[in-house]
């Protein structure tokens, strides 16, 4: 863990805020301390919104969970969708899912992982390494990428069009749907609705195979700053199938050291808290998961795009598989660990998740109609986790003999990177800005690095009751009448 | 002197039969007009009042005036769909009506009706109401926070199974629905999933469990067409 996350004489530094941080899901803010030479002594990156889910659903109905708890995001609610279903399967007392129910499952995420990709890429991410990280900020956005790039653009909306559009013929609308059911999912997919997303799957590869080739490119034109930006050395986590390979959907998780040596794998993720411990710190709504065996200053990790295609042994897909060899040729046998190599990974992944939705189209059981799996036993308890597009997803019930939700906990994707994204700033803080005269251009450097992560503020901050607060009435002349805390720790 | 005679509603002639009512009339000939607490198998009940209309330049309930000959109605004018609004949203603000989350959605006569009638934001102050919920049956859940006190539920139970489950309590802004049992939980009376009264409701306060979002999108009874145009289609079909 970086020394930067706390000043010692925080009272006596000056302090720069980027708040918001922009071209992210949700609200967060960085702020930095600096001493009378520039020289930096602390970095945060603070999240200032809370959801609270996990607590207001307590009492629901469990077959609810699936559709109310996706709520939580409006960028990849599939993912929660998804976690929570697969949860309340177990909790409703279904067995293994159908064929078909499976892979309609599959398909609905797959639609995600390429749309949710496809948005962060080209409209959050492709201003700063098309148009440079301290071009004009008035342009340095999906218009400014639209006006000097506009076939690059294009490709951007459509294909997170495309991916937009599988979830409709799997969820019944593009955000928010209703498809899968404790038990399997509640629609068939048509042959016609088939033949729509076919007609376009061919097109959509060719462009995410592109879009990886592009970041290649970019990262050939300066190997040195693509390679050395934001990077540090840090546990990575996935979930692999039996074979090893990414699977978005199902498997076991598994950690690797910086070095590529295995800490855990094939973990069975119902058991997560033997591996896991979450900790929570004053001055983020946002808790900061860690490898238990390790403890919390060494056991923190990162998960995503970059995290999961190299703890995998490899990618099911022909063309996805290339590209994987080609990114981490780049590591002379370790992984790679540039913050900005997240965007490589991120395309690839996308191109991946194209050519797997191409694949369950031709496979037939995908027109099957046995959507629900046989109704065994309920279960008091149950754990559903996937991998979402910003990385692996937790989520954790227990449901009491009425049907009620007794207890929910949630480790979003975005929460598993905390203290990576910390130390990512902190480490682009000491790169570019330690002792130089802060300016925009270099303080978007910091925003790039938090961008890499694409991470959803909104998403990670739910630790209803238990969140640092403080509240302060002012009067109208903005003079302090009182203060109210709650489980605060230092002020920053 | 014939059977059917005649009343205007909107300026256009509608037939009925001596005995029914305005709203009953009308739905008979294919000319909706909203309502809530109305349900063709009970008595009319005039609390919900969104069948407000005017009948000769007075208001009255359509579901409880009786049609006449020569009554003129007006029911579809800007004052009397302003005022219907209205209480949509205060019916909204009064429960806890969460679509998004809401197995019902789809499928809840308020939800469509606040559609049909254009109801762009809830408008007033929300009470947030925090009710707990009834789980305890082993079939049947109730969430009395979406509860619009229509009372399908007590007229049913009431008269159709012959149980009296369920009754109002309180008054006034008070007033809320309750179970006729000595816990007060539904799991103490002799409710069964087979009731009519667990299948009546129009909005999500009861609700069979184990169902939840099985129906998907575009199958559901309004995704396709606004509850008025519903209801004029089923008249066509049965006349």
């Amino acid at each position: 863990m970086s020394r930067l996350e706390t000043a010692e004489n925080p009272q006596k530094l000056k302090r720069i805020a980027i708040d918001p941080v922009t071209r992210v899901e949700g609200h967060g803010k960085v702020t930095l301390l600096l001493d009378d030479a520039d020289r930096i002594h602390q970095v945060r990156l603070h999240i200032v919104e809370f959801r609270g889910f996990e607590i207001f659903i307590e009492g629901r109905p469990y077959w609810e969970v699936p559709v109310t708890v996706q709520r939580l995001c409006g960028i990849c609610p599939v993912s929660h969708h998804l976690a929570a279903v697969k949860a309340m399967d177990l909790i409703a007392g279904y067995g293994p899912l159908p064929a078909t129910a499976e892979k309609l499952r599959r398909l609905m995420h797959y639609g995600q992982i390429v749309q949710s990709h496809a948005v962060h890429f080209f409209h959050l991410a492709s201003p700063d390494l098309l148009l440079g990280f301290d071009s004009e900020p008035t342009r340095r956005n999906i218009v400014g990428v639209a006006q000097d790039f506009p076939e690059i653009a294009k490709q951007g909306v459509l294909l997170r069009k495309f991916g937009q559009e599988v979830i409709r013929h799997t969820a019944g609308k593009r955000i928010h749907g209703t498809g899968a059911i404790p038990g399997g999912m509640n629609k068939a997919l048509t042959p016609a609705e088939r033949e729509e997303i076919r007609r376009d799957v061919d097109q959509m590869i060719e462009w995410s195979l592109g879009a990886v080739h592009m970041v290649a490119s970019l990262h050939r034109t300066k190997p040195e700053f693509y390679n050395r930006f934001g990077e540090f050395d840090s546990s990575m986590m996935g979930m692999v199938g039996d074979d090893g390979a990414l699977d978005f959907y199902h498997g076991g998780l598994r950690a690797q050291a910086a070095d590529g040596s295995t800490i855990f794998d094939h973990v069975d993720y119902s058991t997560y808290e033997e591996v896991l411990q979450e900790e929570a710190k004053s001055w983020s709504y946002m808790k900061f998961p860690h490898i238990r065996a390790l403890g919390a200053e060494k056991g923190w990790y990162k998960v995503g795009p970059l995290a999961r295609v190299q703890v995998a042994s490899r990618l099911s897909t022909p063309l996805a598989d290339i590209e994987r060899k080609k990114m981490m040729a780049l590591g002379n046998g370790k992984p790679v660990m540039g913050t900005l190599f997240y965007h490589w990974a991120r395309l690839i992944e996308a191109l991946h998740a194209c050519e797997l939705i191409r694949d369950l189209l031709d496979d037939p059981d995908i027109l099957g109609t046995d959507l629900m799996a046989d109704k065994g036993d309920r279960r008091g308890e149950a754990v559903g986790v996937i991998e979402a597009p910003r990385g692996t997803l937790f989520h954790h019930y227990r449901v009491d003999e009425n049907d009620q939700v007794t207890f929910c906990n949630l480790i979003v994707s975005t929460t598993n990177n905390n203290q990576a994204m910390n130390e990512a700033i902190r480490s682009v803080a000491l790169q570019y800005l330690d002792g130089r005269k802060v300016s925009e251009g270099l303080l978007n450097h910091i925003e790039v690095a938090i961008r890499a992560y694409d991470p959803c503020l909104s998403c990670a901050t739910h630790a209803l009751g238990q969140m640092p607060l403080e509240v302060d009435l002012v009067d109208a002349s903005g003079d302090l009448i009182h203060r109210a805390r709650r489980n605060m720790g230092a002020p920053t | 002197m014939s059977d059917y005679e005649t009343f205007l509603l909107d300026g256009r002639p509608v037939r009925f039969e001596r005995g029914q009512t305005i709203l009953e009339a009308a739905l008979a000939a294919g000319h909706y007009i909203p309502n809530l607490c109305h349900h063709p198998e009970f008595k009319p009940h005039g609390s919900c009042k969104l069948c407000t209309i005017k009948v000769n330049g007075r208001y009255g309930s359509a579901c409880t005036v009786k049609a006449m000959p020569g009554q003129e109605v007006s029911s579809d004018t800007p004052e009397l769909n302003g005022n219907r609004r209205v209480l949509l949203q205060m019916l909204f603000v009064e429960g806890s009506h969460f679509c998004p989350g809401c197995e019902k959605s789809g499928n809840c006569a308020l939800q469509a009706l606040a559609y049909d009638l254009e109801m762009l934001t809830p408008h007033y102050a929300h009470f947030y109401p925090s009710r707990p919920l009834d789980a305890s049956h082993p079939d049947v859940l109730i969430d009395f926070n979406r509860c619009i006190m229509c009372e399908l539920c007590v007229r049913a139970s009431r008269e159709v199974d012959g149980k009296n489950v369920f009754a109002l309590a309180g008054r006034g802004v008070a007033s809320h629905v309750v179970v006729n049992s000595p816990s007060g939980k539904l799991a103490d009376t002799d409710f069964a999933l087979t009731d009519k009264a667990a299948h009546i409701c129009p909005v999500g306060a009861i609700l069979p469990k184990r169902v939840g979002f099985a129906v998907p999108i575009g199958s559901r009874t309004y995704d396709v067409d606004a509850i008025s145009t519903l209801a004029e289609r089923r008249a066509t079909e049965e006349a």
